[in-house]
């Protein structure tokens, strides 16, 4: 199962680890881990309490799915892994695991920017800060879409 | 058919969807999504918030796609996952 959409909490060595079991073409694996950040970057506002994340079941699993079959069509690749964690977490705690295995480095990093990017606006998920104020839903940044233009550029 | 709505569109409407008969005379998400905004108070968030985003069948498509009865329709804002 390369895609799995759950609250709980994930091993990231035991996940690389599994990426690659038994796979002696594998020569490279690039990763990534989202965290949940307690401050606003830059926007001086009050800090992040915590952070719920909602989703829409069976359509996040199939965004994922289609995004990883994307990065396997552009790609050169051996295995890919992708986790998204729902429901509610506190700062520190891991929000998002993409890992991407291929033959050499260079279709590993690419490949784990672009399901980064294409997550960011593609999936359905929404987060929700609880902040002293009280909630806030958090707002679509306009880079994370410039990100994705950038891959549309280049197809 | 089966409407849904998402995060800061749900609690504006107080309802994270409803199952509905395809009303007289729509034929896409835009024109379902105006039908919907027409009951007026809370429901006209459906026409202003920023960029709202629906998917059909569970994938996302413009306000231009074609919706017929059966369709699961969702309206949403632009998701931020990650």
């Amino acid at each position: 199962m390369s895609v799995s959409v759950q609250q709980a909490d994930f091993d990231v060595g035991a996940e690389i680890a599994a990426l690659t079991a038994g796979d002696a073409q594998a020569g490279a694996v690039a990763s990534f881990v989202g965290l949940v950040r307690s401050d606003k970057v830059g926007a001086g506002g009050p800090a992040v309490q915590a952070m719920t994340l909602e989703h829409y079941p069976g359509m996040t699993e199939q965004a994922l799915e289609d995004i990883v079959t994307q990065a396997r069509g552009r790609w050169d690749l051996l295995g890919v892994r992708v986790i998204h964690r729902v429901g509610r977490l506190l700062p520190g705690e891991r929000i998002v695991f993409v890992a991407v295995a291929s033959g050499h480095r260079h279709d590993a990093f690419a490949a784990c920017e672009f399901i980064m990017d294409y997550l960011k606006t593609q999936a359905p998920f929404w987060k929700n800060e609880e902040t002293p104020a009280g909630g806030r839903w958090v707002d679509a940044r306009e880079s994370d879409a410039a990100a994705l233009g950038r891959w549309r550029r280049e197809e | 058919m089966k409407v849904l709505y998402f995060a800061s569109l749900r609690e504006a409407l107080g309802a994270s969807g409803e199952e509905m008969a395809l009303p007289d005379g729509v034929g896409s998400t835009g024109a379902l999504r105006d039908h919907l905004a027409a009951r007026g108070g809370a429901w006209l968030a459906l026409t202003q918030t920023k960029n709202l985003r629906c998917a059909v069948n569970q994938r996302m498509v413009g306000f231009d796609a074609a919706v017929a009865d059966g369709d699961e329709v969702a309206f949403f804002p632009p998701v931020t996952g990650g």
